[in-house]
């Protein structure tokens, strides 16, 4: 349903302010993903993994270079289609709170996001309701402006946005950032009956232990480049079965496993640096 | 020893959040703290380092009351490190209000010489936490509060942090408290195990 191909980006940025220079972000960028599952996107911080959200939706800078090419449901996706397809058929949970306007009840905003997928207004307005009802937010929640709520509730308002639509495209960026467990695990299963539905979920994170159960499939990404695409099954004992030395010493980091980090990914970093 | 004697807390006309705990770091052990969100782990850490006054009961450093000024012999280091830092100040200055670290041991911590001329926003959450813990190891310091400071790093970053804190713990003989609610992070790292339930500690 999405499939993405030799992808590269690259941002400007000015080290004096008679400079230009292009930084790679992304690093040809290739993997697919199929209606129904969830594929989670893993890597440390600064690899790339919101950028290639704002890629797929068509959100980066107008100064952005872009080369190589997404498709969605096998169809060149560019800008003027994305434009179409963004919050109809596609839609992003953001990472940044302050995607929500600070000056609009939050029930109000979510009936917009159902009101852009094709709900008229007032089955926009109820699915809304039924929506944050979803996520354990009650009325007064729905009346509520985003300064009033908690950081969590504020990241479920957003996760309720996208449930409210009837995208069959939905890319999570960090949704479970600031949640506690139980409601990290609430927002984590609602995504997966998300996939369930027929929908393709893709959910960016840095967390590989909670994204692994509920994940069909987990690209590892690392310094703009996808190290690895494997089965989430793959992900088990000693990770003898996933092929790059990123993904297995990403796996031994976790505590559950050996808990260290092995020296040929440092010398890799020094390398690359 | 870091002692908590039978402390009692509570917020400003909120219910009774700890009910006379009592728990103890020793000096170079590591002690686990988890429990659910709202537990009071971290007014827990911030009454033993210092931040609130307990209602009743009280923390003892060392057999003595923790000093009211200067650099406290327990330090908290917090979750979100951006919170933690003056936004206009240079990373050396930052680090440098606390102590000058040395060369060596800032390697130890992977923190690169060209971090320390540049200003907080334009480092990651991942580097900004290694100055967090870098600067709380201050020459006067014996206890540390880690307060879920590795949440919010990935896998790798999250061990070499650890691995770096424990080899300085282990050469200064550091009592650490790892507060987390993720008890297999407490089991690799802490040989001994609280939890935080309805304002009271249980042995794990």
């Amino acid at each position: 349903m999405l499939r993405i191909e030799q992808l590269t980006l690259e941002l400007p940025y000015y080290p004096r302010w008679w400079q230009r220079r292009f930084a790679t972000h992304l690093d040809q960028l290739s993997f697919s993903a199929a209606a129904g599952s969830l594929h989670a996107v893993v890597g440390a911080s600064g690899a790339g993994k919101s950028l290639l959200a704002h890629t797929i939706m068509g959100l980066l800078p107008a100064n952005a270079r872009l080369s190589g090419q997404c498709f969605y449901q096998e169809t060149l996706l560019d800008a003027k289609r994305q434009r179409h397809l963004r919050g109809r058929h596609m839609a992003l949970i953001p990472q940044s709170l302050n995607a929500l306007d600070p000056l609009v009840r939050t029930q109000r905003q979510v009936s917009w996001a159902a009101n852009r997928s094709g709900l008229a207004h007032k089955a926009a307005w109820q699915a809304a309701g039924q929506a944050l009802n979803h996520y354990q937010l009650d009325d007064r929640a729905g009346r509520a402006y985003p300064h009033e709520l908690s950081g969590g509730m504020a990241r479920r308002v957003l996760t309720a946005m996208a449930h409210a639509g009837q995208a069959s495209l939905i890319i999570a960026d960090e949704p479970t950032v600031g949640l506690d467990p139980v409601q990290r695990d609430r927002v984590l299963s609602a995504l997966r009956s998300l996939a369930h539905q027929g929908k393709l979920v893709i959910l960016i994170t840095h967390d590989l232990r909670h994204a692994l159960p509920i994940a069909d499939h987990v690209t590892i990404m690392h310094q703009g480049r996808s190290v690895e695409t494997a089965p989430a099954s793959a992900f088990t004992g000693m990770g003898e079965t996933l092929k790059s030395a990123y993904a297995q010493t990403l796996w031994q980091a976790l505590p559950d496993n050996a808990f260290s980090a092995s020296e040929i990914i440092h010398k890799k970093e020094e390398s690359v640096a | 020893m870091l002692e908590a004697c039978q402390i009692d807390f509570a917020f400003t006309a909120q219910p009774p959040l700890l009910k006379s705990v009592s728990m103890g770091v020793n000096a170079g052990e590591w002690v686990g703290l988890s429990g659910d969100s709202g537990a009071g782990k971290s007014t827990l850490g911030q009454l033993l380092a210092g931040y609130y006054l307990p209602h009743s009961g009280r923390v003892v450093v060392d057999g003595e009351k923790l000093p009211s000024r200067g650099i406290k012999p327990v330090q908290w280091l917090p979750q979100s490190p951006e919170l933690a830092v003056n936004p206009r100040w240079r990373v050396s200055r930052v680090l440098n209000e606390a102590w000058m670290p040395p060369d060596a041991l800032c390697r130890a911590f992977g923190i690169k010489p060209d971090w320390l001329n540049r200003l907080p926003g334009s480092l990651s959450g991942g580097e900004l936490q290694r100055i967090c813990v870098l600067r709380a190891l201050a020459p006067g310091v014996r206890y540390l509060i880690a307060d879920e400071i590795s949440t919010m790093l990935d896998p790798i970053t999250q061990v070499e942090l650890w691995q770096a804190l424990k080899a300085e713990a282990q050469t200064r003989r550091l009592g650490v408290l790892v507060i987390s609610h993720d008890t297999a992070l407490i089991k690799r790292l802490c040989s001994r195990h609280y939890h935080l339930k309805r304002g009271q500690l249980e042995d794990c």
